[in-house]
């Protein structure tokens, strides 16, 4: 089965991503070929193990994001019974461009894939698994860090192709975030704070928190929704970003179900609330009950020890 | 300039989802509404119209209960309804749903297509940037705003490096974000017009779009995994034990 990866970039290097989608293409029997947009990571994607070949597609539209135009020209270099791309919102686009220019079906966001194929993703953002089989040819987008990495080591042949599209989407202007902190959609440790917070000042002693250990600080949708403050990109939940971080760190936070769908899958849970009976103690592995204004200095000193 | 919105109606975000039989039990759901990101799609949708004049209509492939959901968009000045009935859209691949889409745009005349950047069911993302291309239109995703400027369209949209401000022109496709714009609320005005309006109801058929075969097939439903119950500590005098477990026992610091 060849099988097409759409590699992932993160600004002009190769996302670690790229690793898990061609473990998972090899884990079923697959022969994966990475492609490289603008030729972005390419020599990188070449190291990692399994990758029969890379091919480096380079041309003019690349400069900008336009998924139409990077989808069609990536779509003209290759065949292939399966497109893999990551389920970031760019992969997704292009992944979903090019299975329509195809006419085949395309699964977003699995976490899980068999030879079949099958494919297992969660819907209503968490809230149930659903298992399905799909013909090829098809097109499939997997969560970041669901499936094992491949490892590095490999030798792949990079090819160059020069191909390019009409570009329909003119960027005008580009506005930098905010602010320089991580992002949680990135993170692999995130603070996040709730309504519980009392006010958008005190989101401070999570930002503090969050430097000592270099994690991102994220919302639940009631401190967003409530602080204009508190900008949607930090949103956790149903309608902000699902993370899957190995330590997500709820503060004043009750665990509305909305809030929960997005973090649950979070490898460890810390839970900092005053009420006893917040449901985010149901999805918790460490819970403590306490006051924000208590338990922050407290953890401040902790952390700072290590 | 015609303006559609592609709605979908889903599970509320606040509604617990239970599996019966392998399958999610969609008559437990206890509150249907419209999906999210839709809204976000469907007030700049109304601000464009309002704007830059035309007509506005409403489209959505779903169940007949989907009809409310209709009607709620015409009780905040959705022009027009278009409803594609599908009983059961479970079944459908991406393929079919989009062909379903893009045809009832194409028959409603409209050139500007605004929808959620992905349903609070599925969360796939597909219908956007596949409706694009079968519409032959550009497409822009993770957008919080759009304006025009007459000649072309401006859309905000996320950026890995924070947000770009990017012209399009017609036609095109602006999958929505949740973004920094208000959503309105109907009027008792509005509610009563909206009352009054009927949609107009076409089957896939209807459209030449045969959706006897799919290429999809759901094996079955499940729960998610439940996690073992964890340890709970009492008072801020526990954060050093939970900073101890935290490097000893899950290694994560």
């Amino acid at each position: 089965m060849d099988v097409t990866v759409i590699a992932e970039t993160s600004g002009d290097r190769l996302h670690p991503v790229t690793a898990q989608l061609v473990g998972a293409v090899v884990s079923i029997g697959g022969t994966p070929t990475v492609l490289c947009a603008g030729g972005m990571g390419a020599a990188e994607a070449a190291s990692i193990s399994g990758v029969a070949k890379v091919i480096s597609v380079v041309g003019d539209c690349f400069g900008t994001f336009d998924g139409g135009a990077w989808a069609e020209a990536l779509n003209a270099v290759t065949g292939g019974d399966v497109i893999i791309a990551a389920a970031s919102s760019t992969g997704r686009e292009i992944a979903a461009t090019m299975a329509a220019m195809r006419g085949i079906p395309i699964i977003q966001d699995a976490t899980n894939l068999a030879p079949g194929i099958s494919v297992t993703r969660p819907i209503y953002s968490g809230k149930a698994i659903e298992t399905s089989t799909v013909t090829t040819p098809c097109a499939i987008t997997l969560r970041a860090n669901a499936f094992d990495a491949a490892g590095g080591g490999g030798s792949a042949e990079v090819s160059t192709v020069n191909q390019s599209a009409d570009v329909a989407v003119a960027v005008r202007e580009a506005i930098a975030k905010a602010s320089e902190r991580l992002d949680v959609a990135e993170a692999n440790i995130i603070i996040s704070g709730g309504r519980g917070m009392g006010d958008p000042a005190n989101f401070s002693y999570l930002n503090e928190i969050a430097d000592i250990i270099g994690a991102a600080v994220g919302a639940s949708r009631a401190a967003v929704d409530t602080w204009e403050e508190i900008p949607h990109d930090m949103q956790v939940g149903q309608t902000g970003k699902t993370v899957t971080p190995s330590l997500y760190i709820a503060v004043g936070i009750s665990g509305a179900i909305q809030h929960l769908a997005g973090m649950r899958t979070s490898k460890y849970i810390v839970a900092i609330n005053k009420d006893p009976d917040a449901p985010i103690f149901g999805v918790a592995d460490y819970g403590i009950v306490a006051t924000w204004e208590d338990a922050l200095p407290a953890l401040k000193v902790e952390l700072g020890k290590l | 300039m015609g303006i559609a919105v592609l709605l979908k109606q889903v599970p509320d975000t606040t509604a617990k989802i239970s599996v019966s039989g392998g399958r999610v039990d969609e008559s437990a759901v206890n509150k249907w509404s419209m999906s999210p990101y839709d809204e976000y799609a469907l007030e700049s949708a109304l601000q464009l119209k309002e704007s830059g004049g035309g007509d506005l209509v409403a489209i959505t492939c779903g169940p007949s209960r989907a009809a409310k959901m209709l009607t709620d968009a015409a009780a905040v000045g959705a022009d027009s309804l278009l409803h594609i009935l599908v009983e059961d859209i479970s079944g459908l691949d991406s393929t079919q749903v989009q062909s379903i889409l893009a045809a009832a745009v194409a028959h409603s005349g409209s050139d500007i297509v605004f929808c959620g950047k992905q349903a609070a069911d599925t969360n796939a993302g597909s219908t956007g940037p596949g409706v694009a291309h079968l519409m032959d239109a550009s497409c822009v995703t993770m957008v919080s705003e759009v304006v025009s400027d007459g000649s072309s369209l401006t859309a905000m949209r996320a950026s890995s490096d924070g947000n770009e401000r990017v012209a399009v022109s017609a036609p095109c496709v602006f999958a929505f974000d949740k973004g920094i714009i208000e959503l309105r609320r109907p009027n008792v005005r509005g509610i009563m017009m909206a009352k009054k309006k009927v949609a107009e109801t076409l089957s896939p058929a209807d459209l030449g779009v045969d959706i006897s075969v799919s290429s999809v097939s759901i094996i079955g439903h499940n729960p998610p995994p439940q996690k073992p119950p964890g340890q709970k500590f009492e008072g801020a005098d526990s954060v050093a034990a939970v900073v101890g477990k935290l490097r000893d026992e899950a290694n994560v610091i």
